[in-house]
This record gives structure tokens, C-alpha cells and sequence, in this order.
């Protein structure tokens, strides 16, 4: 990533969360002003889901090709999901408490979140158990794609059986996520909003690509070694 | 076909053979049970509570056990002539068809004592429960036999395997316990469709999962 577009990424998030923070919202019934999370929470979990979809995509892409390098790049994607599924906990467990009273109630979206969070702890607990580098990597490859045929039966199917408090689930106010597909938000806050995901995924792109590099440097000076 | 009905034959007589499993497991079944029981004497257990604290018996008594199928394998040093004589597929088969049955034989014995033992938990949907037990015992055994596979080649197999089992299985249990808690309240055959609905649809993708990847995980 060229030096320019670093600096783009930082002053965009940078507007962002400024604009998110200053800009007036139109009124939103049942939310007010703590619908703002939009602008932080959501990208957050939509990384940390893109994030375990490119993990469990190079992966598969891993047991096709054989190339170590696929390996890498899905260690980092899984590292990166990590850390913005927790992101996503945390910015969701803050709104849960102002919104619902409580930081931790085991919302179906809570548990959902939980569940991913479980499923990464596992994978990295996987890896660091296998030490033969190709096995290491067939093996990870393997769970990360079980894991995420199980994921749709979390993030789609449960909330939507189950009564959720969720914006979104058993008719509470559902700006993003509802079942007809639109978005209900003002233009303003909207474009606000796109540009909060653009900027996140700009910074995760970035992220990956640092990540990316490390590993095949460890791995190549490890090449080297033996 | 007929490999796979060899494998499960082959582990048949070497588990009646030495009884490792069932008798290991027995104990702890009791243990475990004992334990819930001296922890809530002189408490009335709800119904809803006790239907989660039977698939907590479950969960725990297929993690200890279900893990030796491929765990053995490697030990004996036996993984390398099954890779030699048999396609991978039905050395899956095989041994999900031995894990089925060891946890079905399992769950008879657990529900038996449990029946037997915990006075707040008495079936009134027999239908519902019936068939919990049957899809959900399923699910439990292929998601396990498969992840028993991955773990049979890493270090550290005891504890990695409920690490890696749990958040994979969690779909199956929230239904199961839902459906087990709907059938001690006496609810319908109805009610409980949705649940039925999750665990036939996660048996079936996991089990079709499995045997796509296990070709992955046998030849390394």
C-alpha cells in the first residue's frame, strides 16, 4: 500500500469519527442518539465476519494449491477478525448497557458474537498445537471451513427464530439489519455511515497487508534457518 | 461400503475386547452425575434447568470418549495401514458408525440414571424427546468423530478437543436443550419443530462437510 493512501485512511477514519460524533441525527424511534453506534459497531462486526470469510477463503484456496502463502495470509485474516470481533463486543456490549441496561444479557446477537469469538480461540489454540508447518496449516484450513458452515446457523438462522433485542430482531427499531432488506436512515447519516465502512475496511486492507508481510518474513528467515 | 462395515466391526471387537471406553465412560457418567447430585441436595431443580444439566453430562461424556476413535489409531500407529488399504471416505464412515452407537448405548445409560436420580426431571412429551435424542445424539457423534480426526495429530489432544468441539456443536445444543426442555414441560410436537428443523439441517451439512474435507485431514 503506497504511502498516500496511509495517509488518506487516517485523516478519512479520522473525519469519520468526528462527523459520526458532531454531526446532528435525524430522530430515530426507540434508539435517539445512541444509534451513532452505527457508525462504529457495525463496520466492526462486518470486518469480523468479511475477516473469517477470507480466512476460511484462503484456507480452502491453501488445500487446492499447497502454497504457504495462503496459510499465512489466513492466519492474518483470522488475527484481524479477532481483533474487531472484540471490537464489535465491546462497542455492542457498551450500546447493550445504555440501551438495554445491561452490559451482558445473552442476546441471540450476543450469543452469536460469542460464539465467533470461541470459534477464532479454538482455531489460534489449533495452530499453536501443531507444529509441522504443513500440517499446521491443512489442518486449520479444515476447521476454519467447518467452522464456517456453522457460523450461517448463528448469524442468520438463530436470531431470527429467537426473540432478539437486538435492533433488528422481534420488532425493535432495525435501521440495518431487517428482513426487507433496505436501510432506514437519513440520507446525511447514511453517507456518514458507507464512508465509516469504506474507511474500516481501508484500515483493515492495511492491517492485513502489514500482517501478510510478517509472516512471510518469520517464515522464510525460518526457511532459511534449517 | 463394505470397508466402512469392516472398520466399524474392527473397532467393535477391540472396544468388546478390551472395554476401554464403555467402562471408563460409565465412570464417569457416575461421577459426573454424583457430582450434579451433591450439589444441588435439598434444591428443587427446575424442569428447564434440568434439561441443560443432562446435554452438560452428554456434551462431557462424548468429549472423553469420542476422541479415542482416531486418538487410538495414531497411538497403535495403526493410522498409516488404514491410510494404506482403505479410501478415506470409509474410514469417516466406519468410525462415525462406531461413534453413533457407542453414543447412543451412552445417552440410554445417562437417561436411565438421570431418570432414575433427578426427581424435577420426568418426561411428559416422549415423541419430542425421543427424537431429540435421536437426530441430536447424531449430530453430537458426526461433528465429534470429525473433529476427533483434526485433533488426533496435534499435541495437547485432551484439552483441545472440547476447545475445538464446543463452538462448533453449539448450534446442535441450543437446539437440543431447547427441545429437551420443551418435551418435560409437555410441550407439542409443533412447538418443537423449529429445533427439529435446526438439528436435521445441521446434521446433514456437517456430516456432507466431513466427508468432503476428511480426504484433508487423513492424508497429510
Amino acid at each position: 500500500m503506497k504511502t498516500w493512501m496511509k495517509i488518506v485512511i487516517g485523516i478519512w477514519i479520522a473525519a469519520v469519527i468526528a462527523i459520526g460524533l458532531a454531526m446532528p441525527i435525524g430522530y430515530i424511534p426507540g434508539l435517539g442518539a445512541k444509534a451513532r453506534i452505527i457508525y462504529f459497531h457495525v463496520p466492526m462486526s462486518w470486518l469480523a465476519v468479511l475477516a473469517f470469510f477470507m480466512s476460511m477463503w484462503y484456507g480452502i484456496n491453501y488445500l487446492r494449491k499447497k502454497d504457504m502463502r495462503y496459510d499465512i495470509k489466513s492466519a492474518a485474516a483470522a488475527e484481524l477478525g479477532f481483533v474487531f470481533s472484540i471490537l464489535a463486543t465491546i462497542t455492542g456490549s457498551i450500546w447493550a448497557k445504555f440501551s438495554w441496561g445491561s452490559f451482558w444479557n445473552w442476546d441471540p446477537r450476543e450469543t452469536s458474537i460469542f460464539v465467533l469469538l470461541l470459534i477464532y480461540g479454538a482455531y489460534f489454540a489449533l495452530r499453536s498445537a501443531l507444529e509441522i508447518e504443513e500440517r499446521r496449516a491443512s489442518l486449520s484450513a479444515v476447521y476454519s471451513v467447518v467452522a464456517f458452515v456453522t457460523v450461517p446457523f448463528f448469524v442468520f438462522i438463530m436470531p431470527r427464530i429467537m426473540f432478539s433485542l437486538h435492533p433488528g430482531g422481534g420488532g425493535s427499531p432495525a435501521p440495518i439489519l431487517n428482513s426487507s432488506g433496505k436501510m432506514y436512515m437519513e440520507a446525511s447519516m447514511r453517507y456518514v455511515f458507507y464512508a465509516s465502512l469504506i474507511g474500516f475496511t481501508g484500515l483493515y486492507i492495511w492491517l492485513f497487508q502489514i500482517r501478510t508481510k510478517i509472516g512471510l518474513l518469520n517464515y522464510n528467515s525460518l526457511l532459511e534457518n534449517d | 461400503m463394505k470397508a466402512a462395515a469392516a472398520i466399524l466391526s474392527k473397532d467393535f471387537y477391540s472396544e468388546l475386547r478390551t472395554r476401554y471406553a464403555l467402562n471408563s465412560l460409565i465412570m464417569f457418567v457416575i461421577v459426573t452425575l454424583s457430582i450434579i447430585l451433591f450439589s444441588t441436595a435439598g434444591e428443587t431443580v427446575s424442569p428447564s434447568l434440568s434439561a441443560g444439566i443432562l446435554w452438560i453430562i452428554i456434551f462431557f461424556a462424548a468429549m472423553s470418549g469420542l476422541s479415542r476413535s482416531f486418538v487410538s489409531e495414531e497411538e497403535r500407529g495403526t493410522a498409516m495401514t488404514l491410510q494404506l488399504w482403505v479410501k478415506p471416505s470409509s474410514v469417516l464412515i466406519g468410525k462415525l458408525a462406531f461413534n453413533s452407537l457407542l453414543i447412543y448405548v451412552l445417552n440410554a445409560l445417562i437417561i436411565v440414571a438421570y431418570l432414575v436420580t433427578m426427581p424435577s426431571f420426568a418426561v411428559k412429551a416422549p415423541l419430542v424427546f425421543f427424537l431429540t435424542i435421536l437426530i441430536g445424539s447424531f449430530g453430537l457423534a458426526s461433528a465429534s468423530t470429525f473433529i476427533a480426526a483434526i485433533i488426533s495429530k496435534a499435541n495437547s489432544k485432551g484439552t483441545l478437543y472440547p476447545v475445538l468441539s464446543f463452538p462448533i456443536l453449539l448450534p446442535l445444543l441450543i437446539s437440543v436443550i431447547d427441545a429437551t426442555r420443551l418435551s418435560v414441560e409437555g410441550g407439542s410436537f409443533a412447538e418443537a419443530l423449529g429445533d427439529f428443523k435446526i438439528m436435521f439441517s445441521y446434521s446433514v451439512v456437517v456430516t456432507t462437510v466431513a466427508i468432503v474435507l476428511f480426504d484433508f485431514v487423513w492424508r497429510d
